[in-house]
């Protein structure tokens, strides 16, 4: 499981900067949101990666690391998510002003000269 | 969590929270509600700060030299802390002049310039207190988000193409940044097991040796996202684009919001390696190395440039880069030099932004701005605009006034006497020529930074300014309010009065730069006794 988990991490992370650096706006931002996921997942391995542990507490069973899975990351991810998502958001709007503001979809706002 | 003070740690994140939802429910359309509830809050956020430094500077006396808030009064460890030291009191102060003098500003015409100006001002400043009070490393992250959020609508503020372009390259690049941070915060979970920053200092000398090397790999990593936020070369070169394009009351407040990376750095950096620990002073020798290729770009910038607006923007890297050498020293004396210059540097380059709208409105560079705005936001507010145009009291003597502020922030900027710019970096190199006959090549190399980068903005201030109030034949001068000029005047004055009561702020300084020097007393006011003992070397 871990090396399926850092496979899809580095995969994701690799793509996504790649993206990034692309010149495009639109690149960008899907660069962008790759690298949000790769990020997450890795948040959320932080906590270690089992399978089958509790979720939350039950009785009888006592509430140590060792039974349960660490709800500490998984608190993380939720905020990283939410948080990201919303910036997001915000800069889809701002690439859309751009384009509609200069006419093109450059991120420096013009096309670069021949 | 006995007597109201101790909930007054809260306000300052409180109180903006509070009026920026309220103006959100109040509407865009009613003015007067909006303006009473901003002006209301930077001033009670004014009050509040000083009464935080004074707790804050009493608390020398008591054994416990921090004031630790426990959010929802959860037990040490398990509560997310605020922590009211020197240090964090001192930044929340900077932020609310600040917020007074870009409101004030604002009144004048920018916060109509585009909408909601008022709740991203309240909310702007409700971030940067959050990241100033906060003890912990997630909550510092979210505080980040917090502040960064508003700062990409403030840079946008009042539209046009030149912003959008820089607001796109800025959103993106913090964008970046913040997974940096995500990256960094997670390991330090996964390694240390906790992200209180106290918890984390004094678990940091019972790690494993190979897992040492990888919380330090971490810490570099979330070092590296506040760095991009300083500005650092090679990672500032949005800024100075940026902070030119935006609007100037926005600019006033971002000068401060490259300073929370600073802060961020010296906080942390200062917590877990400025003791005497196994990896104490890791990474000091690369801060200062940036710190001083940091001022050298900056200075460039600085000469390369003609127009104001970027002019203002490069000093802000000179400025940067000058706090994180002196940090990178790791010397408590020079740290509280860097200290009296952070507060320096931020009121004068905080005025030269607003003073750099009014002095461009000669040259009709601000009226363009102005028209396009009117344009994009549509005719509705033509008619309150021109009424409020005849009502406004213009001041007499617009280009004296202008002059000798301009004057006032190039000294500052460039530490000439007799202003507090001097002082400071006086304050940063008089100790390090003190301590002895061997001035190692670090020190000169410091030394020799600060002044040729005093010299660099001395050559393209006065350049700039005899541009703009010698040489521009035929320039008609347009009208300045009092209440566009009164918020550069008051952030000159405080420059004046830091230099005139330069004694008790600098053992202030002294005071906070010694604290953050014996870590230990921060993580035994934040942890539990049994908790902070067992860390004790």
């Amino acid at each position: 499981m871990e090396l399926i988990v850092a496979l899809g991490i580095g995969m994701l992370t690799g793509s996504g900067v790649w993206l990034l650096l692309r010149p495009r706006t639109f690149e960008v931002i899907v660069g962008l949101s790759l690298l949000t996921y790769a990020v997450n997942i890795f948040i959320f391995s932080t906590g270690g990666l089992r399978s089958g542990a509790l979720p939350v507490l039950e009785r009888g069973v006592a509430g140590d690391l060792a039974q349960h899975a660490d709800p500490v990351p998984q608190a993380l991810v939720l905020t990283a998510i939410v948080i990201s998502f919303a910036t997001t958001a915000l800069f889809l709007v701002l690439l859309l002003a751009l384009r509609g503001l200069t006419g093109t979809d450059h991120v420096d706002g013009r096309e670069r000269e021949e | 969590m006995s007597s109201w003070t101790d909930h007054l740690v809260i306000a300052p994140i409180v109180v903006p929270l509070i009026a920026g939802a309220l103006m959100v429910l109040a509407g865009e359309g009613r003015r007067t509600i909006n303006n009473i509830l901003a002006l209301a809050s930077v001033a009670g956020l004014l009050l509040v700060a000083l009464a935080l430094v004074g707790l804050a500077d009493t608390a020398a006396q008591a054994p416990s030299q921090t004031r630790v808030y426990r959010l929802g009064d959860w037990p040490a460890l398990f509560a997310i802390v605020l922590v009211l030291d020197r240090l964090s009191a001192l930044m929340v102060l900077l932020t609310s002049v600040l917020g007074v003098a870009a409101l004030v500003f604002s009144f004048a015409r920018w916060y109509r310039a585009g909408a909601y100006f008022h709740p991203l001002l309240q909310f702007q400043l409700m971030g940067l207190n959050g990241a100033f009070l906060t003890g912990d490393l997630f909550n510092l992250f979210v505080f980040f988000e917090v502040l960064l959020a508003p700062s990409y609508g403030l840079v946008l503020h009042g539209s046009g193409i030149a912003r959008a372009r820089a607001g796109l390259h800025y959103l993106a690049v913090n964008l970046a940044a913040s997974l940096l941070f995500l990256i960094g915060v997670s390991m330090i979970y996964g390694l240390a097991g906790t992200l209180s920053m106290a918890d984390l200092a004094a678990r940091f000398g019972e790690l494993r040796a190979e897992d040492r090397a990888l919380v330090e790999a971490a810490i570099a990593i979330l070092g590296v996202a506040f760095l991009i936020k300083a500005g650092i070369w090679p990672l500032g070169f949005w800024l100075p684009t940026a902070y030119a394009a935006a609007s100037a009351p926005s600019a006033a407040i971002l000068s401060i919001l490259s300073k929370v990376g600073v802060y961020a750095v010296l906080r942390l950096w200062l917590l877990l390696f400025g003791g005497d620990g196994a990896s104490a002073g890791f990474g000091g020798g690369f801060l200062m190395i940036a710190g001083i290729v940091t001022i050298a770009f900056g200075s460039f910038a600085v000469l390369a440039t003609q127009s104001m607006p970027r002019l203002a923007g490069a000093s802000v890297l000179v400025s940067s880069g000058t706090l994180l050498a002196a940090i990178g020293m790791g010397q408590a004396a020079v740290t509280s030099g860097a200290l009296y210059y952070l507060v320096s540097s931020v009121f004068a380059i905080a005025a030269l932004f607003l003073l750099i709208e009014l002095v461009e409105r000669s040259r009709e560079v601000g009226a363009d701005v102005i028209a396009v705005t009117r344009e994009a936001i549509g005719d509705v507010e033509e008619e309150a605009e021109q009424s409020d145009e005849e009502t406004g009291i213009a001041i007499p003597g617009t280009m004296a006034v202008l002059g000798m502020s301009f004057l006032a922030c190039a000294l500052v900027l460039a530490g000439l006497p007799p202003l507090s710019g001097f002082l400071a970096k006086f304050a940063i190199l008089a100790p390090l020529l003190a301590s002895g006959a061997d001035l190692g090549a670090a020190d000169w190399t410091l030394l020799a930074a600060l002044v040729l980068s005093g010299l660099a903005t001395i050559i393209a201030m006065t350049r700039v300014g005899i541009d703009a109030f010698w040489a521009s034949p035929g320039a008609t001068l347009a009208r300045v309010r009092v209440i566009e000029i009164a918020p550069v005047l008051g952030l000159l004055f405080l420059c004046v009065g830091i230099t005139v009561k330069a004694g008790p702020v600098m053992r202030y300084m002294e005071t906070t730069a010694r604290s953050l020097h014996a870590p230990q007393e921060y993580i035994r006011g934040v942890l539990p006794p049994s908790r902070a003992e067992r860390s004790a070397p």
